[in-house]
């Protein structure tokens, strides 16, 4: 049986992981060709690393991060930050990336998750969707969840999968950094309408908070960053705590 | 050994590449039909859409070369599917080496999306895969599989039973992907290699 996905994220600026990293057996916690195969080994399912380099200098670095990833990580992973034209993608994908992900460029012109889907095939698009809700509505945001847009997220989860994106991986605004547990009703309404794999992003605190977006909410895979980071929860003891629950976990 | 990578314009010829780096494997990366030929053993990737990559294939006269190898082929993902005689995707005519039809996932349920994508347990039957790989958990991207057949040599499910890996003669050939599939891929690669 397919098994449901534990996906650590980790963001890098410059060719560094950025976040604090408290791991133990590690030489360099800012080098994600290290901290990546560490999670690797840990079990970690696949693997997301997040350009969040402001400078074009800075992305640079990041296309040659990703072949050097590519050669040590024996686990998919997939990049993302600052996509917004197929030109941006074939050098990732060559460089040995398995998925792209867009955020923002793709609500500012939607027309490129066709063109994506089109030259490099769907299952390598995953469209990134971050939204918060704004009077009761799911509303997507840009600009890291600081600016609202006109979309709302179910039309524009949708929509993504109508115009050939591989998966949805959706951050709840409103839960991202809570650590109170994953965005459950949105969640389940996604996987009620979409029939590609929904990624389940923010709020993640504890190992229990898993069991709700894969069983209420029936997320395909689950991200998180900060708790894998710190060692707040660790892959190994999530995974047969989630087994122990039923889940189907590799 | 002398083993060769067809190089065609497959979207994992560097992921593969990598992994047998990783093996310390020495290998060629080439379209040149008499290295192809002479290779000792020959890996044909994939990624991509049946149609236009079986198109790439026959402008080129690769198709030809593939169908006729005698040394042991492994086909990867895209490479099984093209092996064998037709694919519902975009319906196309391939390499026939299997004589199966590739089909489209149909889900049954709302919780079976297409494609299947994730880490899922091979289940070995009279297999050219080594023995340690039963109940492994190996790592899928597709829309499109082949049915459990006579040649099937593992299989897996995913709405209905399909084949994971098969084997006829010289060809090999598994619809996961080995060099994604961390320590258990690496096993299927050495499996073949051996």
């Amino acid at each position: 049986m397919l098994t449901k996905r534990i996906i650590p994220c980790l963001d890098i600026k410059d060719g560094r992981t950025v976040k604090g990293v408290n791991f133990v057996n590690i030489r360099d916690a800012g080098d994600p060709v290290e901290l990546g195969s560490a999670y690797a080994q840990q079990g970690a399912d696949e693997l997301v690393f997040l350009d969040i380099s402001a400078t074009n200098e800075e992305r640079k670095t990041f296309a040659s991060l990703v072949r050097d990833i590519a050669k040590h990580i024996n686990i998919p992973f997939t990049v993302g930050g600052g996509i917004s034209a197929v030109a941006d993608v074939a050098p990732l994908l060559e460089a040995g990336a398995d998925k792209v992900s867009v955020n923002s460029a793709a609500v500012r012109n939607p027309g490129l998750i066709d063109e994506l889907s089109k030259a490099f095939g769907a299952q390598c698009i995953v469209l990134a969707i971050d939204a918060r809700r704004v009077d009761d509505q799911w509303t997507v945001h840009t600009h890291g969840g600081k600016k609202a847009t006109e979309k709302k997220l179910f039309e524009w989860a949708k929509e993504g999968q109508d115009r050939g994106a591989g998966e949805i991986l959706f951050t709840s605004m409103d839960h991202d950094g809570t650590k109170s547990g994953f965005a459950i009703d949105p969640l389940a309404r996604l996987n009620a309408i979409l029939s590609i794999p929904v990624i389940a992003s923010g709020g993640a605190g504890n190992k229990e908070h898993f069991i709700g977006a894969f069983k209420e909410g029936k997320a395909d895979a689950a991200l998180a960053a900060s708790i894998f980071h710190f060692g707040e929860v660790k892959i190994p003891e999530l995974k047969s705590f989630l087994k122990q629950q039923a889940i189907h976990i590799r | 050994m002398k083993l060769a990578i067809i190089k065609y314009n497959a979207g994992n010829i560097q992921s593969v590449s990598f992994a047998l780096e990783r093996l310390g494997v020495d290998f060629h990366i080439t379209d040149n039909a008499e290295e192809i030929k002479t290779a000792d053993k020959v890996i044909f990737p994939g990624v991509g859409e049946a149609s236009t990559t079986m198109k790439y294939l026959r402008d080129r006269k690769l198709d030809l070369v593939i169908r006729d190898l005698k040394q042991p082929v492994l086909g990867i993902c895209l490479g099984m599917q093209l092996m064998c005689t037709f694919s519902e995707e975009n319906a196309t005519e391939c390499l026939g080496i299997f004589d199966e039809s590739v089909k489209l996932f149909k889900p049954t349920a709302q919780d079976q999306k297409v494609p299947h994508m994730g880490w899922n347990q091979l289940r070995l039957k009279d297999s050219w895969l080594d023995p340690s790989l039963e109940g492994e958990f190996i790592y899928f991207v597709h829309s499109y599989y082949v049915p459990v057949n006579p040649n099937t040599a593992a299989s897996t499910d995913y709405i209905v039973p399909f084949s994971a890996a098969m084997k006829r003669d010289n060809f090999h050939a598994v619809q996961f992907h080995p060099e994604k599939s961390a320590e258990a891929g690496e096993r299927v690669l050495k499996s073949f290699l051996k």
